[in-house]
C-alpha cells in the first residue's frame, strides 16, 4: 500500500452495506413494532409470511456487519433487532384462550399426577402429625397448649366447656359471626393460605426439608384440634366442620408440600442432569401444580367462608366435602388422552 | 487510561456476554442484566402496585359501594395478593417477557436453554418471589412482635433470609432463587434507533486528506468513542477531542472542529474496516497493527 496514498471508497463500503439491506431492517422494524403491541392479528397474512423472511435477511446483515462494520450504533441496532424478532419468532404463539383451555383440560391434572409419589409422602406426614398431636392430647391435654398458639386457639382448648365448643361450630346461636362480615373471613382464609402454601413450595429448593416440616406443623394444630373435640363428644361434628372446606384445603396443601419436594428431591438426586437443569425442569412442573393449588384455595377458602357459615347440618357438610374430595380425585387422576399440540 | 486497564475493561463487559445460538447459527450474545437494573425493575413495579390499589380503591369509595369499611379492607386483602401474585406473572407471559417496572429499564426474561419462555416456568419463577421478598420482612416482624430470646435470634433468621434474597449477588448469572428453579434469565433488551450513518454526512466528500501514519495512530475502540462523540453533537466534547487528536498526530488548528472530527472519523473507519476484511482486526491504540 502507497505511504501516502488517499482513501478512496474500496470496493465494499459500510455506506453500500447499509443502503443495500437498510429497508428490510426498517421493515423488520415496523412489523416487530405492531406485532408487540397488537399481536399477530394486526398483520396480515402476506405480512406474516414476509416476517421470517425478513428476520433471516436481519440475522444475516447482523453477522456480515459483526465481521466488517465498525459503526457502533448500526451494530447495536441490528443486534436489538435479532433479537427481538428471535424472542417474537420463535416464542409462544398461542392465544391466551386456547393456552388456558390446554392448561385446563391437560396441564394440570398431569402436572399433579406426575407428582402423585410426593403427593403421597406429603399426605402421610400430615397425618402423622396429626395422629402425633392426637395422641399426646388425648392421654395428657396439657400438650395441646404446646401445640396451638393461643391466639390460634380463640377459647377453644381442653378448659372449654360443651357449649361453647359446639358454638365455634356453628351451631347453636352464640356463633356471634356477622353474615355481612363473611366476605371478609372468607378473603382473609384464602390469602393466609395462599401465603402458607406458597411458601411451603417455595421452600421446597432447601432439600424439600423446611417444607416438610411445615406440613407436619399444619398436621399437629389439626390432630390437636380433633383431640379437643372429641374428648367432649364433638368428634363428629367437628369433621363435619372441617369436612367441608377441609377435603380442599388439604389436599390443596398436601400438593403444594408436594411441588415444593419434587423440586428438593430433584435438587438432591438429580441423576444424569445437572442440578441445575434438574431444578429447572421440576420447577416447571411445580410451577404448573401452583397454579391449580392457588386456584383450589379460591375455592376452599369459598366453602370456608361462606359455604360453612351458611350450612350448618353436619350430615350436609359431610356430603359437600366429600362431592369436593370426589371432584378432585376425579379430575386428577382419571387417566384421558395426553394432548397432542 | 492505560493498556492494562481497557484490557480489564473489556474483559468485564465480556464476561456478562452469554452465547446464545439461533437455530440459525447466529450467536445473540445475550447480556446478562445488572443487579442494580433488577432491583430498580422490581421497585417500580412494587410502586405501581401500590397506585393501582390506591386508584382502584378510590374508585370503589367514589362509586359509593364500601359505604362500610369491610368491603374496603376487602379490597385490600385480595387486591394486594391478586396483584401480588399474577402482576409479574401476566406481565412476563406477554410478547415481551417484562413487566413495565422491567420494560422500563431494558431488561426482559429468556429461557437459559434457548427455547422458548414457558407459562409455568415464568410462574414457577414469580411464586418463589413471595419467599425471597417476604420471608425477610416476616422474619423482621417476628423479631419485632415477639420479644424473643435476643434480638441476635431475630437477627440470624434476617440474615439467614436475606441470603435467599441476595441470591443473585452471589452468582454470575444474575440468576434470583427463582431463576435457577424456573431455568430463566434476566438479560438486557437493547433498542437501539437506527441512527444516521455518520460517515455519509455531507455527501462522504472528504475536506481533509489524512496520511495513513496520521491514521495508524488508533484502533477500534477510539474509532467508537469518536463515533459517539460525533452523535452527541457537543461542541465542548468535540473541540476536546479535536484538539487531542490534532496535537498527537501534529495537526495545526485550521478547520472547524466537526468538518475535521467528520472527515477523520470517516477515513480512519475506512482504513480499520479494510483491516477487518483483511483478518486484521486493531481492538485499541495499544495493540499492534
Amino acid at each position: 500500500m502507497g505511504t501516502a496514498r488517499p482513501t478512496d471508497a474500496p470496493g465494499f463500503s459500510t455506506s453500500r452495506f447499509r443502503a443495500e439491506r437498510e429497508a428490510d431492517w426498517i421493515a423488520f422494524d415496523t412489523l416487530l413494532g405492531r406485532l408487540e403491541t397488537r399481536g399477530a392479528k394486526a398483520l396480515s397474512s402476506d405480512e406474516l409470511l414476509q416476517l421470517p423472511i425478513l428476520y433471516r435477511a436481519t440475522l444475516s446483515s447482523l453477522s456480515i456487519a459483526r465481521a466488517t462494520i465498525l459503526d457502533k450504533a448500526l451494530l447495536d441496532h441490528l443486534e436489538g433487532l435479532a433479537m427481538r424478532g428471535y424472542f417474537l419468532i420463535y416464542g409462544v404463539r398461542e392465544t391466551r384462550l386456547s393456552r388456558l383451555r390446554r392448561f385446563f383440560l391437560y396441564d394440570w391434572p398431569a402436572a399433579v399426577r406426575a407428582v402423585w409419589k410426593e403427593t403421597l409422602i406429603i399426605a402421610l406426614i400430615i397425618t402423622l402429625g396429626a395422629l402425633t398431636s392426637w395422641s399426646l392430647v388425648a392421654h395428657n391435654p396439657e400438650w395441646y397448649y404446646n401445640f396451638v398458639p393461643e391466639e390460634m386457639a380463640g377459647g377453644r382448648d381442653p378448659r372449654a366447656t360443651v357449649e361453647f365448643l359446639r358454638s365455634t361450630l356453628g351451631h347453636g346461636k352464640a356463633g356471634g359471626e356477622d353474615q355481612g362480615a363473611l366476605h371478609l373471613f372468607a378473603t382473609f382464609l384464602f390469602t393466609h393460605n395462599s401465603r402458607v402454601s406458597i411458601m411451603s413450595f417455595a421452600l421446597g429448593f432447601a432439600f424439600g426439608v423446611p417444607t416438610m416440616m411445615l406440613e407436619y406443623y399444619q398436621g399437629i394444630g389439626l390432630g390437636a384440634m380433633l383431640a379437643v373435640f372429641s374428648a367432649k363428644g364433638l368428634g363428629v361434628d367437628f369433621g363435619g366442620w372441617l369436612f367441608i372446606h377441609g377435603t380442599t384445603e388439604l389436599f390443596a396443601a398436601a400438593l403444594s408440600g408436594a411441588a415444593g419436594l419434587r423440586i428438593g428431591i430433584a435438587v438432591v438426586f438429580p441423576g444424569a442432569r445437572s442440578r441445575l437443569q434438574a431444578a429447572a425442569e421440576a420447577g416447571r412442573t411445580a410451577g404448573k401444580v401452583m397454579v391449580g393449588v392457588i386456584l383450589m384455595l379460591l375455592a376452599a377458602g369459598l366453602l370456608e367462608g361462606f359455604g360453612r357459615q351458611l350450612i350448618t347440618d353436619t350430615v350436609m357438610r359431610y356430603a359437600i366435602g366429600s362431592l369436593m374430595l370426589a371432584f378432585w380425585l376425579a379430575y386428577f387422576y382419571i387417566p384421558r388422552r395426553e394432548n397432542v399440540a | 487510561m492505560s493498556a492494562a486497564g481497557n484490557l480489564r475493561m473489556r474483559a468485564a463487559q465480556e464476561k456478562k456476554l452469554r452465547e446464545f445460538v439461533t437455530p440459525e447459527g447466529v450467536d445473540l450474545q445475550l447480556r446478562i442484566a445488572s443487579a442494580a437494573l433488577r432491583l430498580g425493575a422490581l421497585l417500580i413495579d412494587l410502586i405501581l402496585i401500590v397506585l393501582t390499589l390506591v386508584l382502584f380503591t378510590l374508585l370503589i369509595l367514589w362509586a359509593g359501594l364500601a359505604s362500610n369499611s369491610s368491603i374496603a379492607v376487602t379490597v385490600w386483602l385480595l387486591g394486594a395478593f391478586v396483584l401480588r401474585t399474577f402482576w409479574f406473572i401476566g406481565f412476563e407471559l406477554g410478547a415481551r417477557a417484562a413487566t413495565p417496572g422491567k420494560r422500563l429499564m431494558g431488561i426482559r426474561v429468556v429461557a437459559r436453554d434457548g427455547g422458548r419462555l414457558t407459562a409455568d416456568a415464568v410462574v414457577a419463577r414469580n411464586l418463589i418471589r413471595e419467599l425471597e421478598l417476604f420471608l425477610p420482612l416476616t422474619m423482621m416482624g417476628v423479631g419485632a412482635a415477639e420479644d424473643m430470646v435476643s434480638g441476635w435470634t431475630a437477627l440470624a433468621g434476617v440474615a439467614w433470609s436475606l441470603t435467599l434474597s441476595l441470591f443473585l449477588l452471589f452468582n454470575r448469572d444474575r440468576m434470583r432463587m427463582g431463576d435457577l428453579i424456573a431455568g430463566t434469565w434476566v438479560v438486557m433488551a437493547k433498542r437501539a434507533k437506527l441512527d444516521r450513518d455518520i460517515a455519509a454526512d455531507g455527501g462522504g466528500v472528504d475536506a481533509i486528506r489524512f496520511t495513513d501514519a496520521e491514521l495508524a495512530v488508533y484502533g477500534i475502540y477510539e474509532l467508537q468513542e469518536l463515533e459517539r462523540v460525533l452523535r452527541g453533537a457537543d461542541p465542548r466534547a468535540m473541540r476536546d477531542v479535536a484538539d487531542t487528536i490534532r496535537g498527537k498526530i501534529g495537526r495545526p488548528v485550521a478547520e472547524e472542529d466537526d468538518v475535521f472530527l467528520t472527515s477523520y472519523y470517516r477515513q480512519l473507519k475506512a482504513r480499520l474496516e479494510r483491516g477487518l476484511l483483511f483478518g486484521k482486526r486493531r481492538e485499541d491504540k495499544y495493540a499492534s497493527e
